[in-house]
């Protein structure tokens, strides 16, 4: 177990934690004030790594497929608001459940009709595809901006959130969402904003993943579930609680999946380690939340109620 | 388990045949007494060290103005929520630390202000499962509710008692505003109690409504021991054997309505400048 | 007494017509609706938790993973003795069910559909790693599942099966709606709180509903798995468990008839489209999301509607609540 292992596992950990994080943010935000699940928020991280791969590999330009990320989000983000979403708004969860469900499936067809079921490739700009020395050790360059714009967001939201006006309606709607509605704000306005916003930040989150993973139909679920498991260990409505949960979430499975098996071998067989020891990484989170739950049923780091 | 810890008396007694049991006028014992019970939200004091007794057969009046802690005193003695502080006795046994369900099991039943009765069901299968829950577990998969036959008796004894005979097999969600309210007095009638929490039964009623449901408590009066929290002061003068003030969450005083309608600071602090009724 | 309304016959008629059904048809038609029997067999264990128990578990695929795993894991050793599949079923689903139930059920609302999402994860997760059970790409069973004399190795005997279970499932289920357990349930998903109230200790309730879910659950898996000749972690998948809540609403939540309906209307539909294009999955999630819309009586309280418009004589017995 060397230092540069480590240390570039604790790199990784915090990347995939950011990509949970961007992810997160808008999930827990719709949760937490409009009271609404939203599997259909990983089918926005989808359609972001596509628009990435589509314009990028039109234009050349990384830039461009970054913004037509950002814009396919929020277009489909506002339609979604528009179309379903707010009709849901005050009906039970397992409605829906059931509507996004639907159209969890509709957009995982939608793509494959599209663009076929064989992933699609993205080439990253000469730029970022090389490696940065840090203290003796090479990282690839392309993972430090991922890092770096989820740190970037993750100080816009903040300030977003308690620094203005809007953000003062966020915090109040996520102790108590009745109340906003009786000072008098559009309420209707509010939501599709705050949706339109999340779902910004989903696809955000899908460009910047497409260059590191496959971009292709069905990408946005398994994401998606862990992206859930973050919010409800961070507590659902807090956008920091998100951010720390991400990270934990993110460390936790980076870590688990390489250490794990190796420390399975110091106390059993090579075969069960190798067959007991992926196993046990791949349900650390689920675990996690487990007992988060048990102990803590309203999340580590709840939105402040009162 | 739970039914073994009802009251000595209750086998599965329908309204009817508990005024049978229960001597005319009443016996000077305690039933249900708290020493001291406190709620705070915060550094709100919304009950403040309330120690209140109830004797058996009595019908406990409280009143005091909005805000005063009538609603968090009731839940507290129903044990929907925990005390902060103090102690809740019920028939010699300390329910302090005991659910509201076990605390219904024992006798111990309140009606809600708002009301709270299954819409799905008929105003009979509210009444019955009420009595149900109150008599046995409900681990019974393949008999039907309706075929229970203790649970049946109390239920159609209850519904007769609050005058919803008619409306028997009607869906409670069909029922008018009225009709709710008196099934939720049927529902914690059937549950065979040995004290009835009330929590306004005649909010949002008409007059006619309200002169039935004192007609009704009337009735109920001497046969069960009743704690009622109402605002319309005719009616609880006209029914209670004594009255407590709350006040801002203390208890101000307690004594019979005479007592209480001459009781200068009852006057000054409840009333204001208002003339008491009657 | 009263006479027999059309949201009962059709069921009924429906029942009959797949009691002939494997004399008549096409094996091909018969594993099909084998297929459909064995889904409203878990969409009716679903039906406990989520219908009458307003439990919304995302999660039941579990259940099913777990029962297709009772069947194979042992048949992978060569034991291929029903019972003790059975056995080993029950034991896996009960426990497997009494351990999660107990945790999730300290949660509600959208953290218990997120738990019980995790759980049903974990699982998937754990399958797909034990590398030497066939992992990602499943497991074949080579023997089927023998109870004395009779084995699950063809369509018709698994179909033979499926519709005897459903049938007595069916059966008890209209028992248990109005059943003291079945009315607790049922309660508990109008008002909870009133529950209480009335001296019952919803929780404990909910949780016997959820590891009774679980355990029939399994026995739709084992069927299942018979049928297929091969366990396969896909069945276990999250998307499974979603498709299971979309068959119990759409069938009508709570009802008697409404899982066997869901099943075979959202295999029917499945099977229609897939005949009209291999994008049939773009046209069915927006029929979810219609469904979703549209409001939740399903179709059992399509039929509940026709009752209405059948002049036949309202008997005052309509009204405690047997549909």
């Amino acid at each position: 177990m060397s230092a540069s292992l480590l240390i570039a596992q604790l790199l990784n950990g915090l990347q995939y934690g950011v990509l949970l994080f961007l992810l997160a943010a808008g999930l827990t935000l719709v949760f937490g004030i409009m009271s609404f699940v939203n599997l259909a928020h990983g089918s926005l991280y989808m359609l972001g790594a596509y628009a990435l791969a589509v314009v990028s590999g039109a234009t050349g330009s990384f830039a461009l497929g970054v913004a037509a990320a950002l814009a396919t989000g929020i277009v489909v983000g506002a339609l979604l608001e528009w179309a379903a979403a707010s009709r849901l708004y005050r009906r039970d969860h397992l409605d829906h459940v059931l509507a996004t469900f639907g159209l969890v499936l509709f957009f995982n067809e939608l793509t494959r009709m599209v663009w076929g079921p064989q992933p699609l490739f993205v080439a990253l700009p000469e730029a970022l595809s090389g490696t940065v020395e840090l203290m003796g050790f090479f990282y690839p360059a392309y993972r430090f901006l991922i890092i770096a714009v989820g740190l970037a967001v993750a100080l816009g939201s903040a300030w977003l959130i308690h620094r203005t006006r809007l953000g003062m309606l966020i915090r109040a709607g996520s102790v108590n969402p009745q109340m906003v509605g009786a000072l008098g704000v559009n309420i209707r306005l509010l939501n599709a904003l705050l949706f339109a916003l999340g779902a910004a930040l989903a696809a955000l989150a899908g460009a910047m993943a497409g260059p590191i993973l496959s971009v292709q139909s069905g990408m946005g679920e398994p994401v998606l579930i862990t992206a859930l498991v973050v919010i409800v260990i961070g507590g659902i409505g807090s956008v920091s609680g998100a951010f720390y949960a991400a990270l934990i979430v993110g460390l936790t499975d980076t870590l688990g999946r390489t250490y794990l098996p190796l420390l399975m071998r110091e106390f059993a067989s090579r075969e069960i380690a190798s067959a007991a020891g992926p196993a046990l990484a791949s349900m650390l989170i689920y675990l996690l939340m487990a007992v988060v739950l048990a102990l803590r049923p309203q999340g580590l780091f709840p939105a402040h109620r009162g | 388990m739970s039914a073994g810890a009802r009251p000595p008396e209750g086998g599965a007694p329908s309204p009817g045949e508990v005024v049978a049991q229960r001597p005319e006028g009443r016996t000077m014992n305690t039933l249900l007494h708290t020493e001291g019970l406190t709620k705070r939200y915060g550094a709100l004091v919304v009950t403040d060290a309330v120690s209140l007794d109830i004797r058996e057969g009595e019908l406990h009046a409280i009143i005091g103005p909005n805000g005063a802690g009538k609603t968090t005193l009731i839940n507290q003695l129903s044990g929907e929520l925990a005390a902060d502080a103090g102690r809740v006795r019920f028939a010699g046994e300390d329910l302090s630390a005991t659910g509201i369900a076990a605390r219904a099991r024992r006798g111990l039943l309140r009606s809600y202000q708002i009301t709270s009765v299954f819409d799905e069901f008929t105003v009979r299968e509210n009444a019955a499962l009420a009595a149900r829950g109150a008599r046995r577990h409900a681990f019974a998969f393949w008999r039907g509710l309706l075929q229970d036959a203790a649970a049946v008796a109390a239920a159609d004894a209850a519904i007769a008692a609050t005058g919803l005979a008619a409306r028997a097999q009607v869906i409670a969600a069909d029922l008018g505003y009225g009709e709710r309210r008196q099934l939720e007095l049927a529902m914690a009638l059937a549950a065979g109690p040995r004290f009835l929490l009330l929590d306004e039964p005649m909010a949002g009623m008409s007059a006619q409504e309200s002169a039935a449901v004192v007609e009704l408590l009337r009735g109920l009066k001497r046969k069960y021991t009743l704690l009622l929290v109402e605002h319309d002061m005719d009616a609880v003068f006209a029914l209670a054997d004594r009255i407590s003030v709350l006040v801002y969450g203390r208890l101000l005083v307690t004594g019979t309505p005479d007592e209480i309608r001459n009781d200068p600071e009852v006057r000054a602090i409840y009333l204001g400048d208002e003339e008491l009724h009657q | 007494m009263t006479t027999i309304r059309p949201s009962t016959l059709i069921p009924l008629l429906l029942l009959a017509a797949l009691a002939v059904l494997p004399f008549a048809a096409e094996s091909y038609y018969t594993a099909f609706f084998a297929r459909v029997l064995i889904y409203a067999v878990a969409a009716s264990a679903l039906n406990l938790a989520l219908g009458m128990g307003g439990m919304v578990s995302l999660g039941h695929a579990l259940f099913l993973g777990l029962g297709m795993y009772s069947v194979a894991l042992p048949a992978h050793f060569g034991i291929d003795d029903g019972w003790l599949q059975l056995a080993l079923c029950v034991a896996a689903c009960g426990l497997v069910g009494l351990v999660t139930g107990a945790i999730s059920l300290r949660t509600s609302g959208i953290a218990f559909i997120m738990i019980t999402l995790a759980f049903a994860q974990m699982g998937y997760f754990l399958v797909v790693s034990l590398k030497q059970f066939g992992g990602d790409d499943g497991l074949p069973i080579a023997g089927a599942s023998r109870f004395f004399g009779l084995e699950l190795a063809s369509a018709e005997a698994v179909y033979g099966a499926a519709f005897c279970l459903l049938l007595a499932l069916t059966a008890w289920v209209a028992r248990l709606r109005v059943s003291p357990f079945g009315m607790t349930l049922r309660a508990g998903r109008q008002n909870a709180r009133r529950v209480a109230s009335v001296g019952l200790a919803l929780p404990r309730y909910q949780l016997a509903a959820y590891v009774l879910s679980a355990v029939l659950c399994g026995l739709a898996g084992m069927l299942l798995a018979n049928l297929n000749a091969y366990a396969s972690p896909s069945s276990m998948s999250w998307m499974v468990s979603g498709e299971l809540i979309v068959m119990v609403v759409l069938g009508g939540m709570g009802s008697v008839f409404g899982p066997l309906l869901g099943a075979l209307a959202f295999l029917g539909i499945e099977e229609l489209l897939k005949g009209l294009t291999e994008h049939w999955m773009a046209i069915f999630g927006l029929l979810i999301l219609a469904v979703a819309l549209l409001g939740k009586s399903g179709i059992a309280g399509l039929l509940a509607r026709l009752d209405a418009r059948v002049p036949a004589r309202r008997s005052p017995r309509l009204a405690e609540g047997r549909a």
